[in-house]
């Protein structure tokens, strides 16, 4: 069966007519390494050329834009957003998400099934697509359940649900247990050579707890939930994978030892990958003192050694993509106690400008801090885009490394406001983005931001 | 050069028939010839001879079975043997009697042939080794049904003029099935290429080490097939467990006339029954023209007499 996805048809995004032309930009493609000054040209919706050649003259008719040699790179692919479409449109819908996404230069974003209902139909699937297709701005792929209801027992229509469009099979927020179903889930979905992405933290060891065990846990009273809760079920996965040679992708690690297991893993041969989430490499557990319920995320922030050796495995490329793990929550579940509190933080539109905290600080190069967010993702999931060259869809991010800027939760665009990075000092933001060669942001200056084109 | 062919048998040199693992071709041969005649002489009016008269026969089935019972009954009375009927939720079993005492009780009568059928695999050969007389496996658990793959030979080889060099698909839940174990190892000692067609949950460990080409690509699978053996999908399996529902069953492991097309265009269509349409097979392809479905049913009578005859010369004749 056949990897590549193609993309639903968008009627938005139809592709603009008139060419338009990127001068003076600082062209980044991390699939090729390339990282030079040089120009770019859209032309109904591709890229149909590229290069440091591109430097004077525009072809006539086109448009021109100078990028005053900010960065020209591919627009994001994010792997993990929750919404709350269907079910809990009052948190967030497709909608509300793409904007926030453009905004955060997120050309692609996978929508996760825990909705309500969950996506475990092929008839939801189709739902998704049809909603995306007619509200999104950006594309949108979508993450069907590998259980029905997410309830870890039984397999879902895993062939029939690929050929509707499931981009990749998982079990949502929510870890599978029983070893059988999840050796029967991966047996079963190779033959379709369907992706199975798994959040691992065993549940038994993880039930109570609202944050990380350690000491910061014992000092604010509250239960954790030790790393080994994630490092056990990702060893066990991976022993399954190893027998029924399934793809497998853990989809947020939060530890050394986790990354361990999955080094181990890809040098023997496996077909295992792994992502984090840009929490897990920017905060670390001290950030919950005060109890503030915006750093409370599953799986929780770790020990900060923890979070530099996530770094480092981004750094080194042994863990393959970041992702924002957007999960918009509003303000009555979150102002809770600590423990009663909903976890999740919104992050889609705060997820490059805070990565890159990591470039700003020297630990992890520019080329290869995106290559996380745009072709690795890409590659993992079958998806043509993710890549500046010629030929490619125009799914294109304009960056200024530099401009400095305070966060507002305010203003951010999700419909729910929980984002951790609330009045953080940020370097760095988009300033347009386009999708298909169609600009749906536009970074307005340094009023308050407008919505999206 | 000439051929040299294989030894013809004029004796079954075996006191059971519990497995077809350890049958050779000439074992096989013989058992298939005279079940020829059997089927031959069931057509006519008088289907009787008096071969096993005077001996008795136990069918004791531990796991229900209609079709399977009533056959081995037929072929017994067929051959003029007193036949008895024991199914075992009428018997001491339920009591809490164990499987040998049942064995060591029911050799005490001294039958001549026990016909035995048990949900756990391996139950009937410990059965056979405490009984004086002739024990045939009507199935023991998800591990041999010898009879079947013996009718489901005849049928092939009635329908083809031969089983050798003929590739025969066995697709469905092979993990748990006593049909295809039996079957691959008789076509394989009968010289047939076996594939075995199923989505990974339903393929036991190491299939291809038994003897059959392994796919789990049913379009691909087929290809060129002069036999499509369909096995039942029991209803437990299609809860989520091993296969997530029969629609999806249906659409990328069941026989429809698409996937049917890839096979030779005058490929035979088998099912053991009883069927489930539109699960494993489609229902205009069970009541297809080259469905020899009911032949098998035909050829399951004949088979089982020629095996109670094969086995009666072994018995004590004094």
């Amino acid at each position: 069966m056949s990897r590549t996805v193609s993309l639903p048809p968008n009627e938005k995004q139809k592709p603009s007519r008139t060419p338009q032309v990127f001068l003076n930009a600082r062209l980044i493609d991390p699939e090729s390494g390339r990282d030079e000054p040089g120009g770019l040209f859209v032309q109904d919706g591709l890229i149909a050329d590229i290069g440091p050649h591109l430097r004077r003259n525009a072809p006539e008719g086109a448009a021109v834009i100078d990028c005053q040699g900010h960065v020209l790179c591919p627009g994001l692919i994010d792997a993990q957003v929750f919404t709350g479409e269907p079910g809990q449109e009052h948190r967030e819908t497709l909608k509300t998400a793409s904007r926030a996404a453009a905004a955060g230069g997120v050309t692609t974003m996978v929508v996760m099934p825990d909705t309500s209902p969950v996506i475990d139909q092929v008839a939801l699937v189709d739902f998704i697509q049809r909603r995306a297709r007619d509200n999104a701005i950006v594309h949108v792929h979508t993450m069907a359940a590998m259980t029905r209801g997410l309830g870890g027992e039984e397999m879902t229509e895993i062939g029939l649900l690929k050929r509707a469009g499931a981009i990749a099979f998982t079990n949502g927020k929510s870890s599978i247990a029983n070893t059988r179903v999840m050796r029967n889930v991966l047996n079963y979905a190779k033959d379709f050579d369907a992706l199975i992405v798994h959040h691992c933290e065993d549940p038994y060891l993880s039930a109570t707890a609202s944050m990380n065990s350690g000491e910061v846990a014992t000092r604010l009273g509250l239960a954790g939930v030790p790393t080994v809760a994630e490092t056990i079920v990702v060893e066990r996965d991976v022993r399954l994978v190893e027998k029924t040679g399934s793809r497998y992708h853990a989809s947020t690690i939060t530890c050394g030892q986790s990354l361990e297991v999955i080094r181990a893993a890809k040098a023997r041969g496996l077909k295992v990958s792994c992502g984090v989430s840009i929490n897990h490499l920017t905060l670390n557990e001290n950030d919950v003192t005060g109890y503030r319920t915006f750093f409370k995320v599953r799986p929780p922030l770790r020990h900060e050694d923890d979070r530099r050796a996530m770094v480092e495995g981004i750094a080194s490329g042994d863990i393959d993509i970041i992702v924002s793990s957007h999960d918009p929550q509003d303000a009555d579940v979150k102002r809770r106690p600590f423990q009663e509190a909903a976890d999740g933080a919104a992050g889609l539109e705060t997820l490059l400008p805070v990565a890159l905290r990591l470039f700003h600080s020297g630990d992890v190069g520019l080329v290869q801090l995106l290559k996380a967010m745009t072709v690795n993702p890409a590659k993992l999931l079958g998806l043509h885009s993710g890549r500046l060259k010629k030929g490619a869809i125009a799914d294109i991010i304009l960056v200024d490394l530099n401009e400095p800027w305070v966060v507002n939760k305010d203003l951010l665009r999700s419909r729910s406001k929980n984002s951790p990075f609330d009045e953080a000092r940020l370097q760095g933001r988009v300033l347009r983005t386009l999708v298909a060669g169609e600009t749906v942001y536009q970074y307005a200056g340094n009023a308050a931001s407008l919505s999206a084109v | 050069m000439t051929k040299i062919a294989p030894a013809q048998l004029t004796r079954f040199p075996h006191r059971h028939l519990l497995s077809c693992e350890g049958l050779t071709a000439p074992d096989i041969g013989f058992l298939l010839d005279l079940a020829d005649k059997a089927a031959d002489r069931n057509r006519k009016v008088d289907k009787k001879r008096n071969i096993l008269a005077g001996r008795t026969v136990i069918n004791l089935f531990f796991e229900a079975s209609t079709r399977t019972q009533a056959s081995f009954e037929l072929a017994g009375k067929r051959l003029g043997a007193d036949v008895m009927n024991m199914l075992v939720a009428s018997s001491s079993v339920q009591k809490g009697e164990t499987l040998i005492d049942t064995a060591v009780t029911l050799n005490a009568m001294r039958p001549d042939i026990i016909v035995v059928r048990h949900h756990a695999a391996g139950a009937v050969e410990l059965l056979s080794q405490k009984v004086d007389c002739s024990v045939v496996n009507a199935g023991d658990g998800a591990h041999q049904h010898p009879t079947q793959a013996l009718l489901d030979a005849l049928t092939i080889r009635r329908a083809k003029g031969r089983l050798a060099g003929l590739t025969v698909a066995i697709c469905g839940d092979i993990l748990h099935s006593r049909v295809a174990r039996s079957n691959i190892a008789l076509l394989n000692a009968m010289s047939a290429r076996v594939r075995v067609i199923a989505p990974s949950t339903l393929l036991p460990s190491n299939p291809d080490r038994l003897g059959a080409e392994v796919y789990t690509d049913m379009w691909k699978g087929l290809a060129d097939a002069d036999v499509v053996m369909m096995l039942r999908l029991q209803h437990e399996r299609m809860d989520g467990a091993y296969v997530p529902s029969s629609r999806e069953y249906f659409h990328f492991f069941g026989l429809d006339h698409e996937k049917l097309a890839r096979a030779k265009p005058d490929a035979l269509i088998m099912h053991p029954g009883p069927m489930n349409r539109g699960v494993e097979i489609a229902s205009t392809v069970a009541d297809h023209s080259r469905s020899v479905i009911r032949d098998q049913v035909e050829m399951g009578v004949a088979v089982r007499m020629a095996v109670l005859e094969a086995l009666s010369p072994n018995l004590p004749q004094a």
